[in-house]
């Protein structure tokens, strides 16, 4: 079991105030707290230990590289990626994705078909749009039903021997819908396309197994995972890594260099370009430390009872209504009240001292398919409480008093 | 009034207010009443896209003077443009040009005032200004 005034103390944050209010924050699906752990961590580095990677002979530089390339072991294991070097230190999930994007131009020709899912967040809609104007390629959508599902008969009906690439949100951001990801991989390889996965929400929240998943590329971020921002990875299988070219031009990612010819680093070098976030990388493997120490069973279960006790709560005020209410979702609900705009609830909550999400979470196109300019959202983390829920509850049938 | 008049007009309504929640009521109760744009002007072209609300804004020149109209789909939204409406509404485009929105911070509502707030006002406050441009220019 999980002890969650133990761990809250683990997050100094959550112990101010917004005005004049003690803190609840529930907005865990846009950036999880940091614990101290993990701040720790970061700190030590600029204060003991900061200097280049990788090419220094001082000690100071040894030890920054030891630390970074643990961090790198720890990413790997935690995914249980088969080699080290399949884990490719990014800027986060974004970046993630275009560097596939980008190794994908060489590789589609006209006529060849990339197909995303109706669920996905803008960042994952525009590097294959952009992909596609390059190739030539064409992008293919598999639809959503009324619960905010996939509907997988039609993603068989557009899989066919041109789709070379299947791209899909292990979690929805704006819905919380898990996704049949282990389906969707085994009926892409089928017809011999890669798949990429986006576990920018799934991370926080459940341990994928990438050898078990049989996924060619995983994405995602540390600032969703009780990390620091601005450092993520990209895991991709081998195979996979070696056939992509290069993304980035710099430091680090030559092995020799002329003015006639460049030959490229290896694995993962190839494609780390430049100095990357040292301390955010080696804060990353702190934070998968910090959250196995609490261990993905735990927090699956005590936030699948935030989940369950919120909607219950939600569900009884009059006019609200729940979007996305998939059988296998996460710790993220979606709602509006009747006639009431959600920026005006989002405003009055936070005057509250409550954070949520308002408008449409960057996922545009499945407001589109609701109707509805944007939702409320409130998202848990394992950090969050049923207190919490009770007072948000309250504030919310204020705010619903007063713009009523 | 000078557009500093109705400024500080709104400034000692507001300070009347004890907290957070009768400035926001109030607020809320102007975005109810205000019949604030003919439906025939909520169109794309007035149309002012905040990310998060919608804004609409339309503008007459009433001989010498301009007359703002606006709405927006949040009432929060539209309260705050009731109070930028009764400021810059009703004046010479040269004053409309001169003034600034500072009293907003008086009044306690800076943070909806904010660049980064994507609701839409700060679209609207620019538009407001190159209607006074393109009416000042049509005067001269």
């Amino acid at each position: 079991m999980l002890d969650v005034q133990k761990i809250r103390k683990d997050f100094p944050i959550l112990n101010r105030t917004v005005n004049g209010k003690p803190l609840i924050y529930f907005d865990n699906a846009a950036t999880s707290q940091t614990p101290q752990q993990v701040i720790d961590v970061i700190v030590d580095y600029y204060s003991n230990y900061n200097a280049n990677i990788h090419r220094g002979v001082h000690s100071l530089s040894q030890e920054a590289t030891d630390a970074y390339e643990q961090a790198r072991l720890k990413i790997q294991k935690h995914f249980n990626a088969k080699h080290a070097h399949e884990i490719i230190y990014t800027a986060g999930t974004t970046h993630s994705i275009n560097l596939v994007a980008n190794g994908f131009s060489s590789l589609l020709k006209k006529g060849d078909e990339i197909i995303v899912s109706a669920l996905e967040h803008h960042s994952n809609i525009v590097p294959w749009q952009m992909l596609c104007e390059r190739t030539g390629a064409v992008l293919k959508v598999i639809p959503m039903n009324e619960d905010g599902e996939l509907v997988m008969s039609a993603y068989d009906a557009l899989l066919n021997e041109n789709t070379k690439l299947v791209f899909v949100n292990h979690i929805s951001n704006a819905l919380g819908t898990i996704n049949p990801i282990e389906y969707i991989i085994e009926k892409a390889h089928a017809v011999g396309a890669a798949v990429l996965v986006d576990g920018a929400q799934s991370c926080p929240h459940l341990k994928p197994d990438v050898q078990a998943l049989d996924v060619d590329f995983y994405v995602c971020s540390a600032h969703k995972i009780c990390g620091p921002t601005g450092v993520g990875m990209l895991y991709g299988k081998e195979a996979w890594l070696n056939k992509l070219p290069p993304y980035q031009g710099g430091g680090e990612m030559i092995a020799e260099v002329t003015f006639e010819k460049t030959t490229y680093a290896d694995l993962p070098h190839k494609f780390e370009a430049g100095t990357p976030n040292i301390a955010g990388g080696i804060a990353f493997g702190a934070a998968l430390d910090y959250m196995n120490g609490i261990g993905f069973e735990n927090i699956a279960t005590y936030e699948n009872e935030l989940l369950a006790y919120g909607t219950e709560q939600l569900l009884k005020i009059e006019g609200l209504k729940i979007y996305g209410t998939a059988k296998e979702k996460t710790s993220v609900i979606s709602f509006n009240v009747a006639n009431i705009h959600p920026y005006d609830i989002g405003t009055i909550l936070d005057k509250m001292g409550i954070a949520v999400r308002t408008g449409h979470h960057c996922a545009q196109p499945i407001m589109d398919f609701y109707k509805i300019p944007g939702t409320i959202r409130a998202s848990f983390m394992f950090y969050n409480t049923k207190e919490e829920i009770d007072a948000f509850i309250i504030a919310l049938k204020k705010a619903i008093m007063m713009l009523s | 009034m000078t557009i500093e008049e109705v400024q500080n007009e709104i400034i000692d309504e507001f300070s009347m207010f004890e907290d957070w929640e009768e400035r926001y009521q109030y607020m809320i109760d102007l975005g109810k009443d205000l019949p604030l744009i003919d439906e025939k002007y909520k169109t794309n072209d007035n149309i002012i896209k905040g990310c998060q609300s919608k804004v609409w804004v339309h503008a007459d020149l009433d001989e010498d003077k301009i007359n703002f109209t606006a709405d927006s789909d949040a009432i929060i939204t539209k309260g705050i443009i009731a109070i930028l409406i009764r400021v810059f509404s009703n004046q010479h485009p040269k004053d409309i040009l001169e003034a600034n929105t500072d009293f907003i911070d008086a009044i306690g509502l800076k943070e909806h005032l904010s660049p980064t707030r994507a609701n839409g006002l700060v679209s609207m406050i620019k538009q407001l200004k190159l209607y006074a441009i393109a009416y000042q220019t049509q005067l001269k």
